[in-house]
């Protein structure tokens, strides 16, 4: 049994004319434990809805999404929040992480929610993405490198199940790129975490043995047929 | 520990508006306090004052301008009162004591009154309490040029025994006529805490006498002290000079009396209560818009803590858990403004009445008012953590792709 199963999910919003748009559509997905797969995709075509479908961020309309045998759609918003917390890392293309937060907070902060606090093992963390000398250090003292990599200590710092990497490269250089990439997968596979990462970067994609198509995944209704 | 470090990290964040709203929630509640307190203590020192008399007899007239002039040595004495009815009451079988009080005159200021050496002799203010003399000082003795100087006053004008003044013409201070007597001071009364304290007390007659006086008035006194044998000796009394009687006014009980005061001036105090609970009001308010126009700035990083999991109520709680820190914060000051406000209004009130008040007595108000302030405080958190309760997490994160 794959640890992430998608089946008919559907996802709708609101246009500015009052009407709703089908922007999600996706039939089958699904992501074994401790597995990295990659999503390609172009910009706007749903790749970050499906991943904050998949965290639980959002409601969808239709569908199901299990995750370990939890069926997310059926859960109230509270437990989705929980389950969350506990077992799905996310790692963002801006870090998004929280500026008046020392890098060792903002570690701390990603268990908080869900196990619970544990100063040695956010410290270790660190260490292991290479910032052990950096704990007290703030965002915006750090390199935008740095700051990746606080981002990626603090998605494995709850023990997820399940990692969503929504184009951690985006906003890095080559080298920088390359070497994030590496970390994310090899800090996932050393905490039998499962990674989904989407992009459109060929580079970073390519690092990948099991890349997929979002469009090939996703087949919204025709935008100009309301639903 | 999660909502104590995100209010910590948020209170850090804004430390700037952090600091004047609870800077405003210090002045609203410092200011609350001290007026809650100024007007429950001064009703309670000005009601309850350990003059040791029950009673004042004046000339007909308003019992509380009596009562301030006899006992608080404040105001213009309504009047004179013929020496045979003082000797009328003193003779009084329900009277236990009575002393004649005569005014008129001042030394730089500080009030100078007539009186008998019983004052300060046969009076207890409370009981087993006595006026006492500082050492090296004596009572003045009747018939002599000799005075006794309150502490206050010895202190204001560094008196000492063996100090000879000459008393000036008028109740207070001013280009009046300096009487030709000269005295000289015999002793300082030990700080009583009672109006006592800002007179300078000379034998009666002396005062009766003193050149420019009107002649004709010399044997009259100003008013009378009256302690009573038993405290119903009163109702007998009230009924004689009050109903009875169309010369004199009987002023008993003085607390009573004096208590007519605060009745006068209670739409006062009603002011300063709502000026306060508006200031109050103000702060909290204050309170409420600086972390609602900070709400805007922080939808990210609550996007970001609903991304690692915070619930809607965690965020909920920690925005109002914020204001009733900021409102805690300030009420703590609060009391360092109260420190200072009741410290200066009780030193003004002790040089003004010699009525000493006790700044740091223990009031009920303490126990109610900060928990309210504080109540209210995170009471008014609840719009901005409804903002933030109601943040769009999707939308405020990362620009989707």
């Amino acid at each position: 049994m794959p640890l992430l199963a998608i089946k008919d999910l559907r996802k709708s919003f609101t246009a500015p004319d009052g009407g709703r748009v089908e922007l999600l559509r996706v039939n089958a997905f699904a992501l074994d434990a401790g597995a990295q797969c990659a999503l390609r995709g172009e910009s706007g075509s749903g790749k970050t809805t499906f991943l904050h479908l998949i965290a639980g961020i959002l409601q969808a309309d239709s569908g199901s999404i299990q995750l370990g045998g939890t069926e997310l759609t059926v859960l109230s918003e509270a437990r989705r929040d929980r389950l969350r917390a506990e077992s799905i890392g996310y790692i963002f293309q801006s870090f998004n992480l929280l500026q008046g937060f020392t890098c060792l907070e903002n570690v701390l902060l990603g268990m908080s929610f869900g196990p619970g606090t544990d100063r040695a093992a956010a410290r270790t963390l660190l260490e292991r993405v290479g910032l052990g000398h950096r704990l007290d250090y703030y965002p915006r003292q750090l390199s935008i490198g740095q700051q990746q990599r606080v981002a990626v200590a603090r998605a494995l710092a709850s023990r997820p199940r399940l990692v969503l990497a929504d184009e951690p490269t985006g906003n890095l250089d080559a080298r920088h790129a390359d070497e994030a990439l590496a970390l994310i997968r090899a800090a996932c596979q050393e905490a039998g975490a499962a990674l989904l990462l989407v992009s459109h970067d060929a580079r970073t994609l390519a690092a990948f043995e099991d890349v997929r198509d979002f469009a090939a995944l996703n087949h919204p209704a025709d935008p100009e047929v309301r639903v | 520990m999660t909502w104590p470090l995100l209010v910590r990290k948020s209170l850090r964040q804004h430390a700037l508006s952090t600091a004047v709203t609870a800077a405003s929630i210090a002045l609203a509640s410092g200011l609350w306090l001290a007026v809650w307190v100024l007007q429950e203590q001064s009703q309670r020192a000005f009601t309850s004052v350990d003059s040791g008399f029950d009673a004042v007899l004046g000339a007909r007239g308003s019992k509380l301008q009596l009562v301030l002039n006899a006992v608080f040595h404040l105001e213009a004495s309504p009047g004179n009162v013929a020496w045979a009815d003082y000797l009328e009451i003193k003779t009084n079988p329900a009277v236990a004591l009575a002393v004649p009080l005569a005014v008129g005159d001042n030394y730089r200021g500080h009030r100078i009154v007539g009186t008998v050496p019983e004052m300060f002799t046969g009076v207890e203010l409370s009981p087993g309490r006595k006026f006492e003399i500082e050492p090296d000082g004596r009572f003045f003795e009747s018939g002599f040029r000799e005075a006794l100087v309150g502490s206050f006053v010895a202190r204001q004008l560094n008196l000492k025994p063996g100090d000879q003044f000459r008393p000036q013409h008028g109740l207070e201070a001013g280009d009046q006529h300096e009487h030709e007597e000269t005295y000289v001071v015999t002793g300082v009364l030990k700080p009583s805490n009672t109006p006592a304290d800002r007179v300078i007390w000379i034998p009666l007659e002396g005062l009766q006498n003193m050149a420019g006086h009107d002649p004709d008035a010399a044997t009259d006194v100003s008013a009378v002290l009256v302690a009573l044998r038993s405290p119903t000796a009163g109702f007998a009394l009230d009924r004689h000079y009050n109903k009875d009687g169309t010369r004199l006014t009987f002023a008993w009980p003085v607390g009573k009396t004096v208590a007519q005061l605060f009745d006068k001036v209670g739409w006062f105090a009603q002011v300063l209560r709502l000026t306060a609970a508006l200031v109050a009001l103000v702060a909290l308010a204050a309170v409420l818009a600086s972390i609602y126009n900070s709400m805007h700035a922080r939808r990210r990083d609550i996007a970001i803590l609903r991304a690692l999991g915070a619930r809607r109520a965690t965020v909920f709680g920690a925005v109002v858990a914020e204001a009733g820190v900021i409102t805690s914060l300030g009420v703590v000051a609060g009391l360092a403004v109260y420190a200072i406000i009741i410290s200066v209004a009780t030193a003004m009130i002790r040089e003004r009445t010699g009525v000493v008040l006790e700044p740091f007595a223990f009031s009920a108000v303490f126990l109610w008012a900060p928990p309210l302030m504080i109540f209210f405080g995170a009471l008014a958190g609840l719009a901005p953590a409804f903002k933030a309760y109601r943040t769009d997490v999707a939308a405020n994160l990362a620009p989707e792709s």
